[in-house]
Parts: structure tokens; C-alpha cells; sequence
């Protein structure tokens, strides 16, 4: 346990009344004199070039400003995502934007816009695109190859062979030549070791992100600046690549995102459409407010990659993993796409720490909405799909799936993964063992298949993680005369209070009252520092890092400018209560107010006219703007980090299934983490609750479907894809920590944001398996029919590796 | 004339109000009798001037008044209204109320719910033109005159209810709905009152333990 004053402890968020209150200000909140409105023509084909475009009749009309079309922007080297595009790659990709004084009149005169269009090829299964003959989702090929380390993405054009096809089992997915690999151990010999083998097809469907705020944006020019309101997780890390979007230099952007209506990975930093409006302004000199419709958010607010897969795992009679062989045909959207097939290996070896293991990987191109990272992408699929069969595994070997699961967890002393790196340190045994005894495993899991009715038990457990954090970002405080500790902040507002959790981490080392201090963020006229995005469940680790030596660099120049005006050495001196004083005589004391205003006396480093030559560009400039406000306390984080710093969780789960209806009803949910330090204990809460919330609705519910016929969607908006609600959820949920310290972190933090969702995601689909008795899908998300199906003996309605099923 | 309609939602309805829900065909009906003759109009003709000069005049003359008063929050406010307007749009880009948020501008996700009469509305799905002699609150509208938060709000502030926050102000007012018919709910009786409004932070847990608070604390 630790002595922290404020870490650990409960706080109110500065933002949150401004949240009850409806003064919270999104992007689409904004008004400016002369606003007009900007609508998007978007592709009704999956993929097609633009032949002839007429805009002529549109733009005659009175009140019709001006479009922007993909010949005003410079083009972008494929298979970049494009921010508008005359050869579409999926339904829904915009076109052009329109600007015109009011928006129905946008829309209005979008339909005046004649279009010949040539259709392509198209499709919407990866396997398909991968069998000789079969379509590809670009005309220039249909793999993205990830480059070695410096190399930009660059497509390819990749067949497997019939016989790649033909030479494995009905059912079982072929393996042809893949895009990454990777193997350690003697995989082989293992798989001769093991005492059972599990040989599983298995395929995991794609999930829309369905942000509730649509990512509108309002554009305008002033003084040669581009200022820009915008959905974003995160700020600082979102402002340089926003600008690069834009065309213009990093210091002519003003990027204000104080709020952000959810973003799960897809609003991580600038995308393509937030700088639409900021062009069109450009074009039309006038402030311009695009809005975002539902329907328009489903298609350019990207989704999670689907997997078509399959995984061999050999177990020791102990229910040790041995030897596994994992393979990912990855659904890659129209572009870039994400790495989640490869994180989905790299968890794979990391979680079940298997003593060989061979991974191979493949992302395919379809026209179907671009893949982005969503809340744990590929460490979430990878437990989708291997939780279930850990307890196929330990129910054949006849052990306790909590245990298979501790036997095979990773500790502070495991290496891991092809380059067997370490772990800043693992708790996941001890999350497991607090969640199970929360939970009342050994009590409940006896009520596994019992009856009611037509209603059956089932009880799961389900284990996840993500890496969490990252080093190297900047810290930056200000004391002011008036006696304020100003704690600059990068880290966004995605929802998870974290911008002020982890600032308080500088309030603590400076021993300031709570009250004392302001946390200054949400706008890049604030002189903000150069702090990571609000991804990858890393805020935690790496923004306390750069609070604490920012933090800790103020309190060496208190220190320093009290040995100035009371002799002796900066060693001599310490702080407390707002103060710095000297050890020997606690008299000799200056107030934090008083220190400010002698660091603006003395100026230099104390008051910002100069700042340490490692930081950031933007930290730099941030500093500038700051001088002679106060003691300026701006560091960069070079605090030692070796090993992965990883966040895990584990979910338990009391379902009632049944078996005519294949409706299931959840009884009980605990969520069990280890995140080193508690930061925030109400925000954690928060963040294994919604996290279990999203993981239930990509375990059952939601839809992601395209029809391979004509490349439609078939779910989208939020209703048709099945949004999680109040009803779906157990009356309470409840939750627990490990709150042990991590070594590599200054507080002992790290992040936690993503496999809360994926624990919950498991263990749901693990408690519909036993309570089935022991049938495996291999599939999510597991439907009602799919129960229904399984229940009474009929074959399911697709095959093994079908994708688009409803 | 006076249209009589309006949709309140499902969940969190008092029998008063199902009594004033309407069939799909008078909703129609309702439509037709104020807006088919202006249909060509461009909803969001003033938005960018949102001044109630370009009022009346600019419609089409012997079809629907547009320059009408509404009761928001306790005020008479004049506005100018397209007869197909949303109460959504009117709120946000004529009035400056822009605490209802749109979500999805199709009665899918609650974001955007305020009060008629005390019933919580999806505010998407309900004409400006519907609403007038009715007493419509907005999240703008509980907050009281010398600053302190409703109960409701407060409780969602001790709980934390938000996380990103931009479905809470449509939470907080199907809340305060609810407790306006149902004081004292169960834990059941409020996620039923509340399930008209998603949440996709999944908030929920801690939305209901602020349902609960409020109910203890009002």
C-alpha cells in the first residue's frame, strides 16, 4: 500500500458538471458568424471510378458556395486512406463536399450532382479475394504488406493456389503464402509432447466503433491560422498530424477538442474527415460546419478488422499449453487498415506464455468501412476466440478452468513472444485469484448447468490484455504568483477522467492541496505539451510519467532559487504545504506564490526563457508561451522503462441461458484488474464496467454485415446493430484490483482501458459454452439462432469459416 | 390550428402521456395539415443568422405561421420555425441550447431527450410546430437560478455517472422524468425507465447508481 494524498482517492472531475450540465461543448456545438454548412456525397458502390461529374446545375444554385473534390487535394500513395477520392472502395467513402448556406440546401443541391460512374470488382470475404481468380478490393491488389520498420504500407497483389485451398479439410481454413510470420521453439515437438490437441477453425466478426457523437467538424480561417473544432480522444497528439492533413505547419493549426463523444480507437488521432471542412473553408473563405450524420458515421467511423482463422493448441496432461499455432486471415477494409491479426499473436504468446508457438498472418483488402483499432484490436478477437478452448482443454484434462488459466498465465519473471522481451511486471494470477474469490467461483461454478425450466446456468471466466504504456512524452507545470500549480495537459478527452487522473500525479509530488491546482487542457492555445494519444491503454503509464518530472523539475528549481535567497545548497531545502523551506530551520521558508514570482525575477529556466533541448517541438513553443507566467517546472520523460508494461484483466460471469429461445439473462458480472496503482478508483470502476458493457455486445449482439451480392451493409445504424443497453445488463456489476505497484512506472501505474472489454467478451461466451455443455462456436458473435441451432441438434446455417452471417 | 401530437418514448411513459401518443396515421395527417405546402423549404434556411428577422416573410405566404413562441425552460421564447423543423434543430441552432445533442437523429439513441410536459422525448422525432402551449425542458433548464445543480445532476456528479458525457444530458432528463412519476423506483423500474437511451461508453451501471442516489436525495 502507499501514503499518496491524492492518488488512489476519488476526486471530481473538472469537466464532469460542465457533462450534467449540457455546457460541455462538442465540435457540433460550436457556432461562428458566417458559418455555412457542409454535406458529403458519398459512394453508392462498393467500388467504382468516377467517369464524368457533372456539378454544374448544383453549383448554379442560389446559396450553393462551393465543393471540394479530390482534385483540390494532393493524392495520397495507395493504399493510403484517401480524404475524398474519384475511385471509391467501399459504400459510403466520400466523394466530394458541398458547402451552401444551409444544409438542407447542401443536401439539396447534392442531388443536382450528375455522377457516371464505372463499377469494379468488388469484395466483401478476404478468402474469397485470396482464391485464384477472385476479386480484388483495389485495382492495384488486395494485400497490405506492413513493411519492415521505416517502410511505408504498400499493397500487393496475393493469390493462394487451388491446391493451397483444396489440400485442407472441408471447413478448416487453407493457409497459403502469408504477409507475416513468426515462430519460437520447437512447435512441432511440442505438439508431439502434448497430451491434447485442439485443432479449431474459427472466425471473428468485425464491430462498427458507432461513436455516439458523429465525427462533425467546424473549419475556419483567421490571420493566415486555421483553427479547427474536432472529435478527438486525444489532443496534442492529434494537433501535428491534423495539420499535416490540412497542409499547413503545426504552429498555423489551432486544434480545440476539450470534448469528445467517444471514440474506442477511432478518433485516436486526426483522421481524414476531420480535416474536410478546413479545406473547404480554405477554399470558400467561410467558416464551414460539417455535420456527421448517423448513417455517414457507420460507414467513414471505420470498424474493428474481422478475423477468418485457425488455431492448433497442444496441452500438457497438466493443462499446461505446450505448443501453439495460430493462423489469421485478417478482413483489412479498403486501406491501410490495422495490425490486430499480429497484436492477436503477440497476445497469444504473451497471455498463455506457450513454450513453442509458430504465427502466421494475412490482411486482406475488402470494400467494406476502413479497419481502425478499436478497444483492444486483435487482443480482444485473440480472447474471443481462445478462452472458450482453454475450457474445452481443462473440462477434457478435468481440471478447474480457473486454474488451467493460473497455470498458464505470465508472471514478473516470464519472456515472452518471438524476442521473448519481459514485462515491467504481471499480476494476472492475482486478478485472477481476486476476482474468483469476488465472484464466489468455487461456490458458483457448481451451479454450472443447472436447470430451470427451459433455462440453464452457465458460469465463465475469461482472461485479457493489451500493452499500457508508453515513454518518452513531455510534463509540463507552471506555479503562478497568485500561488496555482497550472498542470498543462496533451491527453484528451475520450471519457475516462485520465487527463485529470494522471495530472494529479504532479499535484501529489509538489505536495499541493487539490484545491490549488488547475488542469489546463482541451485546446492548443493553452500551451500544452507534447503528450501521447489516448490509445492503446496507455495514458496511465506514460502521462504520470511525464507529470512526475515535470513535477519533479519544479521542485528542484524551489529548491534552487531557496538556496539562492537562503544560502547553502538545493539539497538543503524541502517542500511541503505550498511551501519550500529549509531542512535546519523550517523559518526560512517561500511560499509557492513567492517562489513564482522570484522564478520570474530571476527568468532563464526558472520562468521559461529557455527549456531543455529534448523536448518536442510543441512542448518547446508551449514553454515560450509561458514565460515569465511563473516557475515553470517541463521535463521529458527519460525515466528508465524496460519490458512491456501490460494491462490485464479477468471477467467472471453468471448467465441464464435458454435453450428454446437462445436468449441468455446475465445474473452476475465481476471485473478483476491489474493495472499496477489505482489511480482513480471510481474511474476504474467506470472503465471495467463500460468495458464489459462493449465486450457483451461483441461477444452476442452486434452486426456487422455486408451483402456479398451487391457490397450493401446490412446494419447501419445503431438500432440494426444491436447497441448494447440497460436491458442486456445485470442489475449491478461489480469490480475489483490488484493495486500492486509497478516497478517501472514513478506511482506503480499503468493503463487498463482495453481488456476490460475482451475479459467480459470471454467469459460471456465461455458461460454460454457451459452452459451448453461444452459446445464451442468458434464463432463470434453468437447468436440466438446459433443457440437455438446447437440446442436441438441442426447444423448451423453457415459454414465455418462463412463471414457476413446474420 | 393546434397539432396534437407528439412522440413521447416508450420506456419511462406515464399513462398521461400514452393517452396523448397518437396513431402513425394522424401523426401523418399532422404533417400533412403544416408542412406539405412548404415542403421544398430548406430546413435550416436561418441557421447561420438565427435571428428572428428572416421570420415570416420568407415562407411561403398562406401556409403554416412560422414565427411562433415556445415554452423552454420556464421562458416564452419567439422563434422561427420551418414547419418540418425538428425540436432538436430549433433548440441547437435557433435557441442556443445545444445541451440536447444529436446523436442519431433517428429515435435510436436517446442523446437527444428532453421533457415535454415532464415526459422525456426524443426531441429528433418531434416537431417544433407540435410542441406549442407545451412546457419543454431542457438540460439548460434544471440547473437553478443560483447555480446549484438538480438533484439529479448532482447525483450523476457524486456517482460519476458520464464518461464521454455527450449521452448524459438525455440521460439526466429521462432521469428526472422518471422520478417525476416514480419517486421511489427499484433499480429495475429505473434501468426500464432509462433504456431509451444508450449509452456505447456503457456507462450504465454507474448512470443507475446515480438514478438511485437522486431518488434518495430529491
Amino acid at each position: 500500500m502507499n501514503n499518496y494524498k491524492l492518488l488512489g482517492k476519488n476526486f471530481t472531475p473538472p469537466d464532469i458538471v460542465a457533462k450534467v450540465t449540457g455546457k460541455a461543448k462538442y465540435a457540433e456545438d460550436f457556432r461562428v458568424e458566417g458559418m455555412v454548412f457542409a454535406r458529403l456525397l458519398s459512394s453508392p458502390m462498393p467500388h467504382a471510378r468516377v467517369k464524368r461529374m457533372d456539378t454544374s446545375e448544383a453549383l448554379a444554385m442560389p446559396g450553393v458556395i462551393g465543393i471540394l473534390t479530390a482534385d483540390d487535394l494532393p493524392p495520397v500513395v495507395s493504399p493510403q486512406k484517401p480524404t475524398l477520392t474519384n475511385e471509391p472502395h467501399y459504400v459510403g467513402e466520400p466523394i466530394l463536399a458541398l458547402a451552401a448556406e444551409s444544409e438542407t440546401l447542401a443536401q439539396d443541391a447534392l442531388e443536382k450532382i450528375k455522377i457516371e460512374w464505372e463499377p469494379l470488382p468488388f469484395t466483401v470475404d478476404p478468402l474469397e479475394s485470396l482464391y485464384p481468380g477472385g476479386a480484388n478490393a483495389r485495382t492495384d491488389g488486395n494485400v497490405v504488406s506492413r513493411g519492415s520498420s521505416g517502410n511505408p504500407p504498400a499493397i500487393e497483389d496475393t493469390k493462394w493456389s487451388a491446391r493451397d485451398f483444396a489440400a485442407v479439410e472441408e471447413g478448416q481454413l487453407p493457409m497459403g503464402q502469408a504477409q507475416a510470420e513468426w515462430s519460437y521453439g520447437d512447435v512441432e515437438g511440442n505438439f508431439k509432447e502434448a497430451q491434447y490437441v485442439i485443432d479449431e477453425t474459427f472466425v471473428t466478426a468485425g464491430t462498427s466503433h458507432h461513436c455516439l457523437e458523429p465525427r462533425s467538424a467546424l473549419a475556419y480561417w483567421q490571420n493566415g491560422k486555421c483553427i479547427v473544432h474536432g472529435s478527438s480522444q486525444s489532443q496534442s497528439f492529434t494537433h501535428p498530424f491534423l495539420a499535416g492533413m490540412i497542409g499547413i505547419k503545426p504552429e498555423d493549426l489551432v486544434f480545440i477538442g476539450e470534448y469528445c463523444g467517444g471514440g474506442f480507437g477511432s478518433k485516436g488521432y486526426a483522421y481524414t474527415e476531420m480535416s474536410i471542412p478546413a479545406h473547404l473553408s480554405k477554399k470558400i473563405n467561410r467558416p464551414v460546419m460539417m455535420r456527421v450524420s448517423r448513417a455517414e458515421e457507420f460507414f467513414v467511423g471505420a470498424a474493428r478488422p474481422g478475423f477468418q482463422g485457425r488455431v492448433r493448441l497442444g496441452f500438457a496432461e497438466n493443462g499446461r499449453m505446450l505448443a501453439a499455432d495460430l493462423h489469421i486471415v485478417q478482413d483489412n477494409g479498403p486501406d491501410t487498415g490495422f495490425n490486430d491479426f499480429m497484436s492477436a499473436g503477440d497476445a497469444l504468446a504473451l497471455v498463455y506464455t506457450p513454450k513453442a508457438m509458430t504465427f502466421k498472418g494475412i490482411p486482406v483488402a475488402t470494400n467494406t468501412p476502413p479497419r481502425v483499432p478499436q478497444r483492444g484490436p486483435g487482443q480482444n478477437q485473440l480472447a474471443c476466440v481462445i478462452e472458450p478452448l482453454l475450457d474445452k482443454a481443462a473440462k477434457h484434462l478435468g481440471i478447474d478452468r480457473v486454474a488451467i488459466r493460473a497455470l498458464n498465465d505470465p508472471d514478473n519473471d516470464t519472456r515472452y513472444g518471438p524476442k521473448q522481451r519481459g514485462l515491467t511486471s504481471a499480476y494476472l494470477n492475482e486478478a485472477l485469484e481476486k476476482g474468483a474469490a469476488k465472484f464466489g467461483w468455487q461456490e458458483k461454478k457448481k451451479l454450472s448447468g443447472k436447470k430451470n425450466g427451459s433455462k440453464v446456468m452457465g458460469i465463465g471466466v475469461g482472461q485479457a490484455y493489451h500493452s499500457a504504456g508508453s515513454k518518452g512524452y513531455d510534463g509540463l507545470v507552471v506555479l503562478t504568483p497568485e500561488g496555482k500549480l497550472h498542470i498543462h495537459t496533451g491527453v484528451g478527452n475520450l471519457g475516462t477522467y485520465s487527463h485529470t487522473a494522471t495530472s494529479r500525479v504532479a499535484a501529489e509530488v509538489l505536495k499541493c492541496d487539490w484545491n490549488s491546482c488547475v488542469v489546463v487542457r482541451g485546446d492548443s492555445r493553452k500551451h500544452l505539451p507534447w503528450n501521447l494519444a489516448q490509445f492503446g491503454s496507455n495514458t496511465s503509464y506514460t502521462m504520470t510519467r511525464t507529470n512526475y518530472v515535470a513535477a519533479m523539475d519544479a521542485v528542484n528549481k524551489l529548491k534552487e532559487i531557496a538556496a539562492m535567497d537562503f544560502g547553502g545548497t538545493a539539497g538543503d531545502y524541502d517542500i511541503g504545504d505550498e511551501k519550500v523551506f529549509s531542512i535546519a530551520d523550517p523559518s526560512k521558508s517561500l511560499s509557492y506564490a513567492a517562489a513564482a514570482q522570484r522564478a520570474i525575477d530571476i527568468g532563464g529556466k526558472y520562468s521559461g526563457q529557455e527549456a531543455p533541448e529534448d523536448l518536442n517541438a510543441m512542448t518547446k513553443t508551449s514553454v515560450a508561451g509561458l514565460a515569465g507566467t511563473g516557475l515553470i517546472g517541463v521535463a521529458k520523460d527519460n525515466l528508465e522503462s524496460e519490458g512491456t508494461p501490460p494491462a490485464f484483466a479477468a471477467g467472471f460471469i453468471q448467465i441464464e441461458l435458454d435453450i428454446e429461445t437462445g436468449a441468455y439473462e446475465i445474473l452476475d458480472y465481476v471485473g478483476s484488474v491489474d493495472c499496477g496503482t489505482v489511480l482513480h478508483p471510481m474511474g476504474l470502476d467506470q472503465q471495467i464496467k463500460g468495458g464489459a458493457v462493449m465486450g457483451f455486445g461483441m461477444a452476442t449482439k452486434e452486426r456487422h454485415v455486408y451483402d456479398p451480392q451487391n457490397g450493401l451493409p446490412a446494419a447501419v445504424g445503431v438500432n440494426d446493430s444491436k447497441l448494447t443497453t440497460y436491458l442486456d445488463l445485470p442489475l449491478e456489476m461489480r469490480t475489483t484490483a490488484v493495486d500492486i505497484a509497478d516497478p517501472m512506472n514513478p506511482v506503480g501505474s499503468r493503463g487498463i482501458g482495453e481488456p476490460v472489454m475482451g475479459c467480459a467478451a470471454a467469459a460471456l461466451l465461455c458461460a454460454i459454452s457451459d452452459a451448453l455443455g461444452g459446445h464451442y462456436f468458434n464463432r463470434i458473435p453468437i447468436v440466438p439462432d446459433m443457440i437455438v441451432n446447437a440446442t436441438s441438434g441442426r447444423d448451423q446455417s453457415h459454414g465455418p469459416l462463412a463471414i457476413n452471417t446474420f | 390550428m393546434e397539432p396534437e401530437f407528439y412522440t413521447p418514448l416508450g420506456a419511462g411513459d406515464t399513462p398521461k402521456s400514452r393517452s396523448a401518443r397518437v396513431s402513425r396515421r394522424s401523426f401523418i395527417k399532422g404533417i400533412i395539415a403544416t408542412g406539405a405546402t412548404v415542403a421544398s423549404g430548406s430546413m435550416l434556411g436561418t441557421l447561420a443568422g438565427c435571428s428572428a428577422e428572416t421570420s415570416s416573410t420568407t415562407g411561403i405566404a398562406g401556409t403554416v405561421e412560422r414565427l411562433i413562441t415556445l415554452n423552454i425552460n420556464g421562458k416564452s421564447r419567439r422563434v422561427d420555425v420551418l414547419p418540418q423543423e425538428t425540436l432538436a434543430m430549433t433548440l441547437r441552432y435557433k435557441l442556443g441550447l445545444t445541451g440536447t445533442k444529436l446523436g442519431c437523429d433517428r429515435g435510436e439513441c436517446g442523446a437527444c431527450t428532453i421533457l415535454i410536459d415532464d415526459v422525456p422525448t426524443y426531441s429528433c422525432s418531434t416537431l417544433s410546430h407540435g410542441v406549442r402551449g407545451r412546457q419543454v425542458t431542457t438540460i439548460e433548464g434544471l440547473q437553478a437560478a443560483n447555480g446549484d445543480l438538480h438533484p439529479v445532476q448532482q447525483a450523476f456528479v457524486d456517482e460519476l455517472g458520464p464518461q464521454c458525457g455527450f449521452c448524459t444530458p438525455g440521460q439526466v432528463l429521462s432521469a428526472v422524468g422518471l422520478l417525476k412519476v416514480n419517486p421511489s423506483p427499484t433499480r429495475d423500474e429505473a434501468r426500464r425507465a432509462m433504456s431509451g437511451n444508450l449509452c456505447r461508453c456503457g456507462a450504465y451501471d454507474h448512470y443507475l447508481n446515480s438514478v438511485m442516489r437522486a431518488a434518495r436525495t430529491s
